[in-house]
């Protein structure tokens, strides 16, 4: 029997190995030939998670820590774990009330389900983190995690320093995947323009995560992670304190101050008036104080001493002093008898003087800032050629070279050029030989289509102050780590113009006189050579489709000392009038401050008074009163919303 | 292999197969040790889970442990009580699935557990063991003659009773399993034809389920003309065959016009139709698919050397759902890659070959029945469950030997086994 069944044997035993080499070759093909199912459960089991560095900090040019990174804590949840929560107590620490306690609960889970811990409540305040922290244990399923934002002790420079945000939609499809949504990326000043300098390295970690999402450990023992780079730290050539005193000239007054130190190009001080506390934009409700702060008439967002652009009036005059000694077309012993207003073009320009002799020479008239001795001088440099579009070439080439209208390429976002005209400008207005010297006479006493930044005004000083060079203005000295920066950072433009050292000296020492016996004696420093020069420059607005004539601006630009001038300075008034009555004194007290380190007692009422000076015009005023009780009234309505739930 | 060596050593019960029980605590270690790669956590304090037995691993280190006292039992028996109980344990067997019937718990949608003092055991597990005594018992009868029609039917009587009230508890799965001793009644004579007419049912099913009806209606015409054409000469003396032809031609032709609608229609739960088209790659339905694709992607992760004990992902982190009981293959699969599934499949197929050669070495046809039964109902155990984890079979949730989560399956294949090793060490002694 067993014999004849022999064969039936083998064949179950075939139909074992039949099968068995079926389900092999399955798993061979699962295994070793299809490639897809690694990737799929690459895909499902690991996440790859980003570990973000500390940012760089920012440090002032005598080693003050002027950004810094600060811990705010953001509450966290994972419903599944939530167990026998005290609702009503909680909501009393976080000062909600429960119905949005249940709200922000049930969005959390529908968008991140139960299992995986979400954000309940962003940056707190320090104190509110402090009542939690203390009764976190009755909270389970909750927990406080620090999140890094930047912190600014000295609550000043918010335009140099700008702020970080949530980077955007674009930029992140331009990063070729680098940045990645909800990351913060810096989004104006020195954040943006050094961002890879200061956001470091990005490390990755990746963990293993079950099938409910739930983190597990990391994947492989860390085998595959890289740790994260904190980012590289920036020294800058700000002089924080100088920066402060800035702020405070200018608080209650739009304008700008640029303070450059001639030697190097570093910026010393650069404010913008109105501004605003920098950590405002760093800490809880960062999104309402952004939008307040945008819509404030004032402008407080907009960095005036690189992006606003002013005629430069009389502050110009230096400038054309120059060009004119190195044409030769005037020395300085020319004089002109002015008597108050200059009649050479027919149509009369003012002259804010009108003692005899006050343009007696080029020394007098550049201290008492005469208008018809720069018309005059200007007239003869565009005469100077056959045509007067030849001269203005001639001109522009020269002012070009000063570093107006162009950009400094100053190491800040957002920069803009100002306006040089040249020829071209004119042909188009009043046709190709349709103009002359007389037409266009207002550009020699800054007025008309120029205009330069307060930027570009201070680096004229620098100039200036330097005899035909300047440094291209900086803000970052060093950077960590990059010994090379230096060399590469710091760019030297030499004047192309020859322009003589004698010629330098005349006009250094006219621009002395300003300060000793001219329009700006009130800047005068005991003990400090001041160079400077006054301006007063025209404006208008428009107002409900008016053109309205303004106040005029108030401006003064300087260096100091004469002999070995250590800042170049560069200061604007918005609609506050002559530049003597409230830029040159800011110059000065800046000036002194940066070269003495204090304020004289004498000068401090002096101070005083400009402080507490309120020189913003009626308009902006009325528009802000507006705006502020559209807010007042938004904020109530949100007030009765929370009460009411 | 058919004289087995025996030593003086042998000092614990002479005549017990070694390669049994060697092969037999490999398997139950390898089950261990997946049971437990699936649950543990780094951290964790094995010894308190193991003692306190919170974890599936623990417990079925218990099961384990019970089984191997019923095995000891088993061993210090003596081997002429298996064919003396053996129909009183079948009747036992069908009264435990009636009782079932009756009284039974629904656990995942099946009515088939009993739940006594806290655990809970699966009588359907149970009976394939009583089933295989009570089949061998029947055959080995010497009034019996599997030749004749009567003892055949009585024969797959005896299968097919257990296997529709377990039906009637709706655990499909489990009944299928005694489709198996088919291959055990194929050894003792029951005609090959029958094993073709199954195989050939197997692919006719197949192709109705995965080709459209009206072209199998083609297909089927155009085969039987051309069948007929070519015999065309030999129907003049045997007119039957055309006859033949035509009825097995009609026959397939209302199989899949009528039969197999029909029984998709009426007769299967839609969650067993939807089972049966994800494995034909009919269907994509996310919710059934899951399974499989899960167990696809575990599997497939694991490459050819696996990510290493441990290392596993997918398995280790819930995403195959039922990993430690009916998809603990997975975890080979992932965590020893293509080379430690091959292996395991090797283990299994020395073991079923084991069997074999030892029935064949039995002078009882009770013992060589048992012996062939045993062998049957492991290799389709395995050969599904497997099947299954890598979308070749249905997922009809069967256990895998010796591996998977489970007391009623650990308990019921270790007695099988440890019977068959009796019975096998007295081989000498049992004539019948």
């Amino acid at each position: 029997m067993a014999e004849f069944h022999q064969p039936r044997r083998k064949i179950i035993q075939l139909i074992f190995v039949a099968v068995f080499a079926v389900i092999a070759a399955r798993l061979f093909y699962l295994q070793v030939v299809e490639k897809k199912y690694r990737q799929l459960a690459n895909a499902q089991a690991i996440v790859r998670k980003l570990i973000y560095p500390t940012r760089g900090i920012i440090y002032d040019r005598h080693g003050h820590v002027v950004v810094n990174n600060t811990a705010l804590y953001d509450l966290m949840v994972t419903p599944a774990e939530v167990k026998h929560l005290d609702t009503g107590f909680l909501c009393e620490l976080l000062g909600i009330d429960t119905a949005t306690f249940r709200e922000r609960m049930e969005k959390i889970i529908l968008r991140n389900s139960r299992y995986r811990q979400s954000v309940f409540a962003e940056l707190l305040p320090p104190d509110i983190y402090g009542r939690i922290e203390e009764n976190l244990y009755q909270f389970p399923g909750f927990e406080l995690v620090e999140r890094p934002v930047r912190n600014y002790p000295y609550h000043a420079g918010a335009h140099i320093f700008g702020y970080i945000g949530e980077v955007d939609s674009a930029t992140i499809k331009r990063s070729q995947g680098f940045y990645q949504p909800g990351d913060f990326i810096g989004k104006t000043g020195l954040e943006r323009s050094y961002e890879n300098i200061l956001r470091g390295q990005r490390g990755v970690a990746y963990l293993v995560r079950d099938s409910r999402n739930r983190i597990q450990g990391s994947y492989a023992g860390g085998m595959y992670d890289t740790p994260a780079v904190a980012g590289r730290s920036l020294y800058l050539s700000l002089d924080m304190e100088l920066q402060q005193l800035g702020e405070q000239l200018l608080q209650n007054k739009i304008g700008s101050i640029v303070a450059i130190d001639p030697n190097t190009g570093g910026i010393l001080a650069m404010v913008s008036s109105p501004t605003y506390d920098p950590n405002e934009l760093s800490g809880a409700e960062r999104n309402k104080k952004f939008s307040r702060l945008f819509t404030n008439p004032e402008l407080p967002l907009f960095n005036r001493p690189i992006q606003a652009t002013y005629p430069p009036g009389s502050t110009f005059k230096p400038v054309d002093a120059l060009i004119a000694l190195h044409e030769g077309v005037i020395t300085p012993q020319y004089g002109y008898d002015c008597r108050g207003v200059y009649l050479g073009c027919g149509r009369p320009i003012r002259c804010t003087e009108s003692f005899p002799g006050h343009a007696s020479n080029l020394y007098n008239a550049i201290a008492y800032s005469c208008n018809s001795y720069f018309s005059q001088v200007f007239r003869f440099i565009v005469d100077k050629e056959r045509r007067p579009a030849l001269g203005l070439v001639e001109w522009h080439r020269y002012v070009s070279d000063f570093g107006l209208g162009k950009k400094l390429g100053i190491d800040l976002p957002g920069e803009y050029s100002g306006y040089i005209p040249d020829t071209a400008h004119y042909n188009k207005i009043f046709g190709r030989g349709r103009w002359n010297s007389c037409t266009i006479v207002s550009l020699g006493i800054g007025q008309g289509e120029i205009t330069e930044t307060p930027l570009q005004l201070a680096n004229v000083m620098c100039i200036i102050a330097n005899h035909g060079y300047y440094y291209t203005p900086h803000v970052v000295d060093s950077v960590e780590g990059d010994p090379d920066f230096y060399r590469r950072h710091l760019v030297l433009h030499r004047i192309a113009a020859n322009v003589s050292d004698t010629d330098y000296d005349i006009v250094t020492r006219a621009m002395a006189a300003v300060v000793e016996r001219g329009t700006a004696t009130i800047a005068a420093i005991p003990g400090i050579t001041i160079c400077g020069k006054t301006g007063t420059a025209q404006n208008f607005t428009i107002i409900n489709g008016k053109r309205v004539a303004l106040k005029d601006h108030s401006l003064f630009a300087a260096f100091a000392p004469r002999e070995h001038p250590r800042i170049a300075i560069a200061v604007v008034v918005e609609n506050a009038g002559f530049g003597a009555s409230w830029a040159a004194p800011i110059g000065s007290l800046m000036i002194e401050k940066y070269l003495r380190d204090s304020i004289a007692t004498d000068r401090l009422p002096l101070l005083n008074r400009i402080t507490q000076a309120n020189l913003i015009p009626e308009y902006i005023l009325e528009k802000k009163r507006r705006i502020d009780s559209l807010n007042q009234v938004r904020d109530k309505a949100e007030a009765r919303h929370t009460a009411m739930r | 292999m058919d004289t087995p060596v025996r030593t003086s050593v042998d000092l614990i019960k002479p005549g017990i197969d070694r390669w049994l029980i060697a092969l037999y605590f490999l398997l139950v270690l390898i089950g261990l040790f997946s049971i437990f790669a699936v649950e543990h956590r780094p951290g964790e304090d094995v010894w308190y889970n193991i003692w306190h037995l919170n974890k599936n691993y623990s417990r079925q280190l218990m099961w384990v442990g019970v089984a191997l006292i019923l095995a000891l039992g088993i061993l210090l028996a003596d081997s002429k009580i298996f064919p003396a109980l053996a129909n009183l344990m079948y009747v036992f067997g069908i009264l435990l699935l009636l009782l079932v019937l009756a009284v039974g718990k629904d656990i995942k949608g099946s009515h088939s557990w009993l739940v006594i003092g806290g655990f809970q055991f699966q009588p359907a597990e149970f009976t394939k063991l009583t089933t295989n005594l009570a089949l061998a018992k029947y055959l080995s009868r010497l009034d019996v003659d599997f030749s004749t029609l009567r003892a055949r039917l009585i024969a797959i009587g005896l299968i097919l009773l257990p296997a529709a009230i377990i039906v009637l508890q709706s655990e499909t799965g489990l009944a299928l399993v005694y489709l198996s001793f088919f291959l055990a009644l194929y050894r003792e004579g029951l005609p090959g034809i029958i094993l073709i007419i199954g195989f050939s049912a197997i692919v006719l099913v197949l192709s109705a389920l995965l080709v459209e009806k009206h072209i199998l209606l083609m297909i089927f015409s155009v085969t039987a003309a051309l069948v007929i054409y070519f015999m065309r000469r030999s129907f003049r003396r045997h007119p039957g065959r055309l006859f033949l032809i035509l009825f097995i031609w009609g026959f397939c032709s209302l199989f899949v016009m009528q039969i197999v609608p029909y029984i998709f229609t009426h007769v299967l739960k839609p969650y067993q139709v939807s089972r049966i088209n994800v494995m034909l790659g009919k269907e994509v339905s996310q919710k059934s698919s899951y399974n499989v694709l899960q167990s696809k992607i575990a599997i497939g992760s694991g490459g050819l050397w696996g990510k290493g004990y441990l290392k596993g992902t997918q398995t280790r982190y819930e995403f195959v759902p039922e990993q430690s009981t009916d998809f603990i293959f997975c975890t080979i699969g992932e965590d020893f890659g293509f080379l430690g599934s091959v292996v395991l499949l090797g283990v299994y197929l020395l073991m079923l070959f084991r069997i074999v050669n030892i029935a064949e070495r039995q002078r009882s046809t009770f013992s060589r029945i048992y012996a062939y039964g045993l062998a049957s109902i492991l290799f389709f155990h395995v050969a599904i469950n497997i099947g299954m984890t890598v979308g070749l079979a249905p997922v009809i949730g069967i256990p895998l030997p010796w591996m998977s989560y489970g007391g009623s399956s650990m308990i019921t294949f270790t007695m099988m086994l440890f019977i068959l090793i009796r019975l096998d060490a007295d081989r000498q002694r049992i004539l019948r």
